[in-house]
C-alpha cells in the first residue's frame, strides 16, 4: 500500500479540523498550524524521495479497482508541485505568526489555510478529473473565504470579480468534464487518456478540449481571460496575497498540464499552436500591465500573469527540454513571487504604504532589505546566476531549438520589461530620497514590532531568497528532475499502467 | 424528453450568462446559479435519459438489460449539487456584504481596484 500518497492531504485535514475543537484559542491554532506544515514538509519530502527513487505511486481509494474507483496518483510533476506547496505552506505560516491581525486569527485563519493547503495537495495528487473538480472546489471556498476575510471594501471588491470568474469557470469545467464523460464513459485520467485514441469523432476530442482550456485558463490568469486576477491578488493581507500568487494559479498551470499532457494529445497541430499564441500575449499583456502600475503589489500582480506566459510557452512547445522548462519554471517562480510579496509586506510595515509615489529610501537605513528584494526581483527579471535565469533560458533554448522565433524574441522582450518594472520598484522604494522627508525613515508601527515578532517576519523571506540561490548557483539535480518529470508525462505509458495496474 | 433537456440546458446557459453580464448583483447571483443548474442539467442528459428502467441488475440475471441510464453521471450532479449550494450560498453571503459596504448593488462602481491610483 502506497498510503503516503494520502498523507498531504490527510496532514492538513487532520490538523485543521483538531484547531476547529480549540475555536477560542488562537495560541493553540498558531502552534497547530506551524507543526502542520512542519509535517507536510516532511511528508512531501518522503513522497518525493518515493516517487523519485520507485517511479509513479498510486493508490487506489478504497480498494476499488483503478476505472471504478477513485485514484491518487503520485508522478514526479506531482509531488514536486507538493513539495513546493509544502515549503511555501510552512513559509506563509511563519510570516503569518509575526503579521496577522488578531482579529483575521480569531475568525479562523489557520486552519482556513490548513484547508487551503489540503485542496491544493489533493488537486495535485488526484488520478481521477471529477475529484480533480471536487479539489478545485475545496480550495476555491478556502481562498474565498481568505480573500474576504476582514472584509474592507475593497477586499470585498475584488472577492466578488474573483468569486464570479471562478464560479463561472467552475460551471465550465464541470460541463466539461461531463462531456467527456459523455464520450469515453470514464472518469479516471489515466483510462481515459487510453481511450481517447479510440474515439471516433477526433474534432469533438479537440472540442471538449477547449472546454477545459477556458476552465483551466481562467485559474491560472492567461490572456484574455486574466482580469480578476490584478482586481484581487492585492487586496488580502500580505501573508495571503503571497500564498496566492505563489500557489493557486499554479494549480490551473499544474491542470493545464496534466490534460495537455495525457489526455488531449492526439490534435497537438491545433491545441498546442493555440497555446503558444496564447502564451505570448499573457506574458506581452501581463507585462505590460505590471509597467502601468504606481501599486508595488500591483505590479506584482501583473507579473504573475506574465510569467505564467512562460509556462504555457513551455507546454505549448510540447518538447521534453520546453515541458522540463515549464516545470523549472513553476518552481522558481512559486517560490520567487511569494518571497516578493512578502518583501512588500515588509516595505508596507515601514513605511505604511504601498504606493511608490509615497514611499522611498528604505535601501539608506536597511540595505539588508534591499538585498532581501533584489535577490527574488533579479531572479524574477532572469539574470543570472540566479533561479530566473535558468527557468527562462530552458525555456528559451526549446524555442530556439524547435525555430519558434516569435515565440523566442516575445519572451526576451518580456524578460526585458520585467527588469524594467522591478527597476522601477526598486528606484522608487529603495534609492530615491523618502518624499515625505528623510526623518520619515521607520513607521512608528514597524518600529514598536518586538522581535521575535521581526524574526517570525524575516526568516521566511531569507530562506526562500536562499533557495533562489542554491537553484541559481547549483541548477543541475533541479533540472535533472525537471528532465525526469518532463520525460514521464511526454510518455505516458507508465502512468497508466501504473494506476490502472495493468 | 431529451430534446427538452437539451432546449432547457441551452436556454439555462443563455439566461446564465445574459444575467452575469447584467450590472446589478443579485442578477449576477441569479446566472451563476442557472449557469450551475445548467451545467448539472447537462451531465444529466449527457447520462441518458430512460423513463421506468432503473440501473439495477435483475434478480435472474448477471447483467443490465438495455435501455438503461447511466447512473454515475446523476451521482456526479448529486456532488455539484452539494458543492453548488454551498459556493452559493458564501457567494450570496459576500455580495450581501459587499453591498452593504460599498452601498451599492451597481457593479460598475466596484472598480476601486482597478482603477490606476492618481497622485494625491
Amino acid at each position: 500500500m502506497n498510503l503516503i500518497i494520502v498523507l498531504p492531504i490527510i496532514v492538513p485535514l487532520l490538523f485543521a479540523v483538531s484547531m476547529l475543537f480549540f475555536w477560542k484559542n488562537v495560541r493553540v491554532h498558531k502552534i497547530l498550524n506551524v507543526i502542520a506544515s512542519i509535517f507536510s514538509l516532511v511528508v512531501a519530502g518522503l513522497l518525493l524521495s518515493d516517487v523519485n527513487s520507485s517511479g509513479i505511486l498510486s493508490l487506489q481509494v478504497g480498494s476499488w479497482r483503478a476505472p471504478f474507483g477513485i485514484s491518487l496518483v503520485a508522478d514526479l510533476l506531482a509531488s514536486i508541485m507538493v513539495l513546493i506547496t509544502a515549503v511555501i505552506g510552512l513559509a506563509t505560516s511563519i510570516y503569518s505568526l509575526g503579521s496577522m491581525d488578531e482579529q483575521r486569527e480569531k475568525f479562523l485563519y489557520y486552519p482556513l489555510l490548513q484547508f487551503l493547503l489540503m485542496g491544493i495537495n489533493g488537486a495535485f495528487l488526484t488520478g481521477d478529473i471529477f475529484n480533480l473538480y471536487v479539489w478545485f472546489e475545496v480550495m476555491l471556498i478556502s481562498s474565498f473565504v481568505l480573500l474576504a476575510l476582514g472584509g474592507k471594501r475593497e477586499q470585498l471588491e475584488g472577492a466578488i470579480k474573483y468569486v464570479t470568474l471562478n464560479l463561472v469557470s467552475s460551471a465550465i469545467f464541470l460541463a466539461a468534464v461531463g462531456i467527456l464523460y459523455g464520450i469515453v464513459g470514464t472518469l479516471n485520467m489515466a483510462d481515459i487518456a487510453r481511450k481517447i485514441p479510440l474515439v471516433e469523432h477526433k474534432e469533438l476530442v479537440t472540442v471538449v478540449s477547449f472546454l477545459f482550456m477556458v476552465a483551466f485558463g481562467i485559474k491560472a490568469a492567461v490572456f484574455p481571460l486574466f482580469f480578476w486576477l490584478p482586481a484581487s491578488y492585492h487586496t488580502p493581507p500580505i501573508a495571503v496575497s503571497a500564498i496566492f500568487a505563489g500557489l493557486l494559479t499554479k494549480v490551473g498551470v499544474y491542470a493545464l498540464i496534466r490534460v495537455f499532457t495525457l489526455i488531449f494529445v492526439q490534435d497537438t497541430n491545433f491545441t498546442h499552436t493555440v497555446l503558444l499564441v496564447i502564451a505570448g500575449f499573457t506574458m506581452l499583456t501581463g507585462v505590460l500591465g505590471a509597467a502601468s502600475q504606481n501599486d508595488m503589489r500591483k505590479i506584482l500582480s501583473f507579473h504573475i500573469i506574465s510569467q505564467i506566459g512562460y509556462m504555457i510557452m513551455g507546454l505549448a512547445l510540447f518538447s521534453p527540454l520546453a515541458i522540463a522548462g515549464a516545470i523549472f519554471y513553476i518552481i522558481h517562480h512559486i517560490i520567487v513571487k511569494t518571497n516578493l510579496f512578502l518583501v512588500s509586506g515588509v516595505v508596507d510595515k515601514m513605511k505604511g504604504s504601498f504606493e511608490l509615489k509615497k514611499i522611498g529610501g528604505l535601501y539608506k537605513y536597511y540595505p539588508l532589505l534591499g538585498l532581501l528584494f533584489l535577490i527574488p526581483a533579479l531572479s524574477l527579471a532572469g539574470i543570472p546566476p540566479l533561479s530566473g535565469f535558468w527557468a527562462k533560458f530552458v525555456v528559451i533554448k526549446a524555442g530556439l531549438e524547435l525555430n519558434q522565433m516569435f515565440i523566442v524574441v516575445v519572451a526576451l522582450i518580456v524578460g526585458l520589461l520585467t527588469l524594467f518594472s522591478m527597476t522601477k520598484i526598486w528606484n522608487e522604494a529603495f534609492w530615491k530620497n523618502d518624499p515625505r522627508g528623510n526623518e520619515n525613515i521607520l513607521d512608528d508601527s514597524f518600529s514598536s514590532v518586538s522581535i521575535s515578532k521581526k524574526v517570525l517576519i524575516f526568516s521566511p523571506i531569507i530562506v526562500l531568497a536562499l533557495i533562489t540561490i542554491i537553484i541559481g548557483l547549483n541548477a543541475e539535480p533541479f533540472i535533472n528532475i525537471a528532465n525526469n518529470a518532463a520525460a514521464q508525462l511526454l510518455n505516458p505509458n507508465e502512468y497508466i499502467t501504473k494506476v490502472l495496474g495493468l | 424528453m431529451t430534446f427538452l433537456l437539451a432546449i432547457l440546458v441551452g436556454v439555462l446557459y443563455t439566461a446564465g450568462i445574459y444575467m452575469i453580464l447584467r450590472r446589478s448583483l443579485v442578477k449576477v447571483i441569479i446566472g451563476l446559479i442557472f449557469l450551475g443548474h445548467a451545467a448539472n442539467l447537462l451531465i444529466f442528459t449527457i447520462g441518458r435519459v430512460t423513463k421506468g428502467f432503473p440501473a439495477f441488475v435483475p434478480a435472474d440475471g448477471t447483467k443490465l438489460v438495455e435501455p438503461f441510464a447511466d447512473p454515475l453521471p446523476q451521482a456526479l450532479i448529486l456532488t455539484a449539487i452539494v458543492i453548488g449550494f454551498g459556493v452559493q450560498a458564501f457567494a450570496i453571503v459576500l455580495f450581501k456584504r459587499a453591498y452593504q459596504t460599498v452601498g451599492t448593488d451597481d457593479l460598475d462602481e466596484m472598480k476601486s481596484t482597478d482603477e490606476l491610483k492618481e497622485d494625491k
